[in-house]
């Protein structure tokens, strides 16, 4: 009995398109046209900086803790820029730049970092998912939107976003297995930052790449250099037409290096070191997209200023939205509000009133010690 | 009308639901061409094909994850977990999901999603599969947990679980797939979820049960009535979550004597919070204090045991009996 190889033999392919020196493999450079370049580059200013303008008002104690996506802009814009508003985007919680392209205006992303629940509302004809912070659950949900997509006929193509971390959850494996068998129209997203918090990418899989971990569910996994926005593109393109044409899930595993903490909780200086960031640094996807920008003479000196005014103006309307209502969450539970919620919601509207009278009534006399049995028909009776 | 035990009559519900509403769709292990191991989508696959009866590989968390996705998008998944002892492989989604998505996104998003579990012992089956764990899911907020004791409410309450908005748990006890034939009308039938019924009218004394355990009560207040002259009325819950805390004061105001039976672990279980709820509202109409018959505070390990682990008969009458005397 032979010990033979099986066909097919299964193979990983890397892509890079713009290099970190900004050298362009022109037989590879994806056709975009001007305008969709201007708006890819400017969407991408405007995520580096929010996400800088974040830290600071995090520093400043007017958000709460967010986790930065610096050095992640090429990964999260080159991949959603090829969604139509009929498409899905499902995110994890480090999409700011994809989510800004998907139309969350600026302000909702910082109130849900404000611990606001109005943070994670999609407009009413968005096709997004909220944020999800419990890493990897959302992926068998981008399997189930796909499924119920193609169960309709629709033409609709589910995008979804996780991290080098993700892909050690049974979610992901889950997600993978059954978006293969199910043959569902999925482009999976791996933003390979490296670090998982602490932890290395190479104490959180012994494979060789992510990429690779698709090929075991039976659908292509490519690994793209992340910091390069026209190989996402190109890549996600592929995934994207490959979708669209019936023919199943894609993993695309973009590699990628968070540049910042993984939340302004975290100080990356206990596990890395300046030297490995350093060398990211060079890599910056910005860096040589300006580059690749300038050379095409699409660059435009103003763009700064102008992302810059935006975030600002935005901030200002965020600091402008007045304190929750306190009372909304007990309407969104169910459909219909419940006897004992309706109870519950009372009792909080009525100290409510009374935190802001300032003086709350005089608590009931009652008796010194419990009734015992036998005494209720005294001074307990009410 | 027809004689139909639960399983029959929990199919019927499928398939008329299937038939009236494209939407509604089943995902779960063996469901499809085996029909469910229990049987209960027997014949679905054939009649509405391998789209829409969906035997998903073998991942509770995807089930249940991929089913959020198909509510989000708009259908109404029927989710099967093929033993509720094995639903805690897909739990993170109940809680960190299926229960949250309408307040998480104030309504912008529901998830219209039924999850069928078998659950419950009495039929000689091995580990895991003979839990009772209903106060897991009756504890979350967002989530509604609903219990049948017979194939006629079985019927009626899954057809109304799938056209709720919101994320049900539906629970049918194993003991009772075969235990007996109701009558069950041809004609679709539903029950308000949330509300509870007096499945005996009595005057001394409340027996309140769900699911195998109405059936536990029953006898044990024939023989109240038979050998004590007492009657006991019993409420048979239907809905563990939101609890029908009306119709529980009612009675307890009414009898004064109160005694809970379900087969899920004392502590923390749902007698507790039953208990909290009548001494909320009717403490002083009580004549003793409430008891608890239910499973002890042990796993489940194997059937060898399980006449002594499960609430019977005797257990209730003895309550009862002191509950009376008190």
């Amino acid at each position: 009995m032979p010990r033979t190889a099986l066909e097919p033999r299964f193979q990983v392919e890397y892509l890079s398109i713009l290099d970190a020196d900004g050298k362009l493999d022109a037989a590879l450079e994806p056709d975009i046209p001007p305008d969709e370049l201007k708006r890819l580059y400017r969407a991408m200013l405007l995520g580096r900086h929010l996400d800088e303008r974040m830290v600071r008002l995090q520093r400043q104690g007017r958000v709460g803790t967010f986790a930065p996506i610096k050095g992640q802009e090429a990964a999260q814009l080159g991949s959603v820029a090829l969604l139509r508003s009929q498409d899905w985007m499902v995110p994890s919680f480090r999409e700011t730049a994809a989510m800004l392209w998907r139309g969350w205006p600026i302000e909702k992303l910082l109130l849900f970092f404000a611990g606001h629940i109005e943070g994670s509302q999609p407009g009413p004809n968005q096709n997004d998912l909220p944020i999800c912070i419990p890493v990897a659950t959302q992926l068998p949900h981008a399997v189930g939107l796909a499924y119920a997509a193609q169960y309709r006929g629709d033409d609709v193509v589910v995008m979804a976003y996780f991290g080098d971390g993700a892909t050690s959850e049974g979610d992901f494996h889950e997600a993978c297995n059954f978006a293969g068998v199910w043959h569902v129209p999925l482009v999976f997203v791996c933003q390979n930052n490296q670090w998982a918090i602490s932890v290395p990418l190479k104490k959180q899989t012994h494979s060789r790449t992510i990429a690779q971990k698709a090929l075991a569910y039976g659908f292509p996994g490519l690994q793209v250099d992340g910091n390069d926005v026209l190989a996402v593109y190109a890549a996600t393109k592929e995934a994207v037409d490959r979708a669209r044409a019936g023919d199943g899930p894609t993993l695309i595993e973009c590699v990628t290096y968070r540049l910042a903490m993984h939340t302004t909780a975290d100080d990356p200086t206990k596990y890395r070191t300046t030297e490995e960031v350093a060398e990211w640094e060079r890599k910056d996807p910005l860096t040589r997209f300006t580059a690749y920008m300038k050379k095409k003479g699409l660059h435009d000196d103003g763009l700064q200023a102008e992302v810059e005014a935006e975030v600002s103006e935005a901030v200002r309307r965020f600091e402008e939205i007045p304190a929750p209502d306190p009372l909304t969450v007990f309407d969104h539970v169910f459909a219909e509000m419940p006897p004992h919620l309706a109870a519950q919601r009372d009792l909080l509207a009525a100290r409510l009133r009374d935190d802001a009278a300032g003086s709350p009534d005089p608590p009931e006399e009652r008796p010194a010690s419990p009734p015992m049995r036998g005494q209720r028909n005294s001074r307990w009776q009410s | 009308m027809a004689k139909l035990n639960t399983v029959k009559a929990l199919n019927l519900a499928l398939l008329q639901e299937m038939e009236r509403d494209e939407d509604v769709v089943i995902i779960g292990e063996d469901v499809g061409v085996d029909g469910g191991v229990f049987r209960v989508t027997d014949d679905l696959h054939r009649k509405f094909g391998g789209k829409r009866v969906i035997d998903s590989p073998l991942a509770e968390a995807a089930i249940i994850g991929a089913g959020v996705g198909m509510a989000l998008y708009g259908l109404k998944p029927v989710c099967e977990i093929q033993f509720s002892g094995f639903a805690f492989q897909c739990f993170h989604q109940f809680e960190n999901h299926v229960a949250r998505f309408r307040l998480r996104t104030l309504g912008r998003f529901h998830v219209p999603m039924v999850v069928r579990m078998p659950y419950g012992g009495g039929v000689r089956a091995l580990e895991h599969h003979t839990e009772s764990e209903e106060q897991f899911y009756a504890h979350i907020p967002g989530l509604k947990m609903v219990i049948p004791s017979g194939a006629r409410n079985a019927r009626a309450l899954l057809v109304a679980a799938i056209r709720d908005p919101d994320p049900v748990i539906f629970f049918e006890a194993k003991a009772l797939y075969h235990a007996a034939k109701e009558d069950v009308p041809d004609e679709i039938e539903t029950m308000p979820i949330g509300r509870a019924q007096v499945a005996r009218a009595g005057t001394d004394l409340t027996i309140v049960a769900y699911g195998t355990m109405v059936r536990v009560a029953k006898e044990a207040a024939d023989a109240l009535s038979t050998d004590d002259g007492v009657e006991a009325e019993i409420i048979d819950l239907l809905t563990i979550s939101p609890l029908d805390r009306e119709t529980l004061v009612a009675s307890a105001k009414k009898t004064g004597r109160v005694v809970i039976v379900h087969e899920a672990p004392r502590s923390f279980g749902p007698g507790a919070e039953i208990a909290a709820s009548i001494m909320d509202e009717a403490f002083l109409y009580l004549e003793a204090p409430i008891r608890r018959v239910t499973a002890n505070d042990v796993s489940f390990v194997g059937f060898a045991r399980e006449r002594s682990m499960l609430p019977a008969v005797p257990q209730v009458l003895a309550a009862a009996r002191e509950t009376l005397k008190f």
